[in-house]
């Protein structure tokens, strides 16, 4: 993007104004097209894309009466938190309560200064970019734990700590599992990383070799633990703790935490997309930089929501772990694992410094063939269905 | 916890998603079994109800006989109804018949006893409303000459179908308790003569 503003003012566009103050204006109007349009409508129609495919796994059909089929149900439930009144709860630290939902959103949001779209499109390109996400979610904590304790309230006092006390200690784990993705890449810059993958799935990190495999599925695990979803969403286990650390907020406030909670779930896809899955590489189809940026954008959107699909239907499938399954699943299995790992991707670096396209193509037909059982497993359950109860089968998703 | 034990567990943990998610993903493939009640039917609700559904009250006037039977059975008083001998008019005038729908219990008390099989449950029972007034159904607006059941065949072809459906819907509803009054001109005589002895 740097690139972009540079053309335009050596074109003799702004020529009366100083190039800071271009850039700084650059960077204003990049962050609100993001915030604005790209967030909101990511964030807002995956409410509507969970709550349709967890009915279908429930064999219900889930909101369709809002627009054609349900899609505008998101904009009239935003509509709705905005004209609920905003509370503040007497005895809470009224300074810290208003504050903690920006905190929160800012650690979600500033996420999205450094993942990029497509070779073209990215707000900044950082040499420590994967370092700057972490560092940015970790902002994430302190806004719940102030929400936590600022409401004054046991439950939210309860959850936000349950919250930190988990996404700190999974922090390890998912920082251990990025390491190996570094270790062979050599660089913590995201377009970098992305740049030395290619967009067929033997020259993606994912199939590099074994450890990069197991790191793939340890980031993940990890990634979810972090964003509170299911089957680490204790924070919000509604039975034990009503709401958590949202149980005091209304209104606009509410809608935030809501926000970061489902455009969280695009940003873990989008990082998984970026170091494990190609990121943006798409094979050339087109001279024109414009159609290529498309289909780039593409590309990497459909990869990135792939994982947010992934993530919802674990929410579907998995029941929530307890509080010390939680722990003993991040210190007990997660952390050796994935330092077990780190250090056999260190020597793996250390005897093929170049990687090894064979054992990248066995990688590669072990995941294909890994899906193949998926989707036989999954033939097996649709047949049983068939036979036992008359289930009446279906490929659309709107029926 | 031996080594063993351990790696058993994640192969578990491993094993168990695994099935786990293919049984969730093979839901997608599965036709929802909602109802989309109300306006998303193949038909409506009340069609598919069976026979002796108890739902609102609903009275044929060119049946009712004026005899007051329903109105003395029902517990709770929910029907009123006002009817007067009258010579010049040749037979008893009814002039008020409501039924408090809002206080009715549906128990099917007063379709019972009825001799005709006028007062009758249907199977609709969509009673919500904005007041409770509203839910006093009225049947008569103006004075009515109550009916008169003839010996024999009911010859008006207007009336027969009706008299018709009334008496399969005691014969179906009320048979067991048909011995407590005159039971329709068409059941079996010996219940008529023990009411009479
Ligand atoms: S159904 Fe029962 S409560 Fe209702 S009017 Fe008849 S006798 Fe009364
Ligand atoms: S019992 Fe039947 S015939 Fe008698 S008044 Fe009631 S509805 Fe009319």
């Amino acid at each position: 993007m740097q690139a972009f503003v540079d053309g335009l003012i050596a074109a003799g566009w702004f020529a009366a104004l100083p190039t800071q103050v271009v850039y700084a204006l650059a960077m204003l109007l990049a962050g609100a097209l993001v915030l604005f349009v790209f967030i909101r409508l990511v964030a807002g129609s995956t409410t509507w894309v969970e709550r349709r495919i967890w009915a279908r796994i429930h064999s219900r059909v889930g909101p369709n009466r809002v627009g054609p089929q349900g899609v505008l149900q998101w904009l009239t439930d935003g509509i709705k938190l905005f004209m609920k009144e905003d509370l503040v709860p007497a005895a809470a630290d009224a300074r810290l309560f208003r504050l903690a939902p920006y905190v929160v959103l800012m650690g979600f949001v500033a996420t999205f200064a450094v993942i990029p779209f497509g070779s073209r499109l990215v707000i900044a390109e950082m040499d420590a970019g994967l370092l700057f996400v972490l560092t940015v979610t970790s902002l994430i904590v302190v806004g719940i734990l102030m929400a936590g304790w600022a409401s004054n309230n046991k439950w939210s006092l309860i959850g936000g700590i349950r919250a930190a006390a988990q996404i700190v200690s999974y922090e390890i784990p998912a920082g251990l599992s990025i390491l190996p993705i570094v270790l062979m890449a050599g660089t913590l810059n995201l377009q970098e990383l992305i740049r030395q993958q290619g967009w067929a799935p033997w020259e993606w990190y994912v199939f590099a070799n074994p450890f990069a495999f197991a790191a793939f599925f340890l980031f993940f695990t990890a990634a979810l633990a972090e964003g509170n979803r299911t089957p680490f969403d204790l924070p919000e286990a509604e039975s034990e703790l009503v709401a958590c650390f949202v149980t005091e907020y209304s209104g606009v406030r509410d809608l935030m935490f809501f926000l970061v909670e489902w455009g969280n779930l695009y940003v873990i896809g989008a990082l998984v997309t970026t170091m494990f899955l190609g990121g943006w590489n798409a094979p050339v189809l087109s001279n024109s930089v414009a159609v290529q940026t498309v289909v780039e954008f593409l590309v990497f959107f459909a990869k990135a929501y792939f994982w947010v699909f992934v993530a919802i239907w674990i929410r579907a499938t998995l029941p929530r772990v307890r509080v010390d399954q939680l722990m003993s699943i991040c210190w007990k299995y997660l952390v050796p694992i994935a330092f077990a790992n780190a250090v056999a991707m260190a020597v793996w670096v250390l005897v093929f410094p170049s990687g090894q396209p064979a054992v990248a193509a066995v990688m590669t037909a072990l995941g294909g063939a890994l899906i193949v059982a998926f989707f036989a497993r999954v033939a097996f359950h649709l047949r049983r269905a068939r036979v036992r109860s008359r289930q009446r089968l279906t490929l659309s998703p709107f029926a | 916890m031996g080594t063993i034990h351990y790696f058993a567990k994640l192969a578990a943990t491993c094993r168990t998603v695994f099935d786990g998610m293919a049984i969730t993903f093979s839901h997608l493939m599965r036709k929802p079994v909602t109802t989309q009640y109300p306006d998303r039917m193949d038909v409506r609700v009340q069609d598919t109800l069976p026979y002796r559904y108890r739902g609102m009250l609903e009275v044929d006037l060119e049946i009712c006989t004026g005899c007051l039977a329903c109105e003395r059975a029902c517990p709770i008083d929910c029907i009123v109804i006002d009817a007067k001998k009258d010579k010049e008019a040749g037979g008893i005038v009814m002039t008020r018949f409501d039924i408090d729908m809002a206080k009715c219990m549906y128990c099917g008390l007063c379709s019972e006893p009825c001799p005709t099989g006028s007062i009758h449950h249907t199977p609709e029972f969509e009673g919500a409303d904005y007041s409770l007034e509203s839910l006093v159904h009225r049947f008569i607006d103006e004075p009515v000459l109550a009916f008169k059941p003839k010996k024999g065949v009911e010859p008006d072809p207007a009336i027969a179908p009706l008299l018709e459906r009334g008496t399969r819907y005691l014969a179906e509803f009320a048979a067991p308790a048909a011995p407590a009054t005159k039971p329709a001109p068409k059941e079996a005589p010996s219940g008529s003569d023990d009411a009479a002895g």
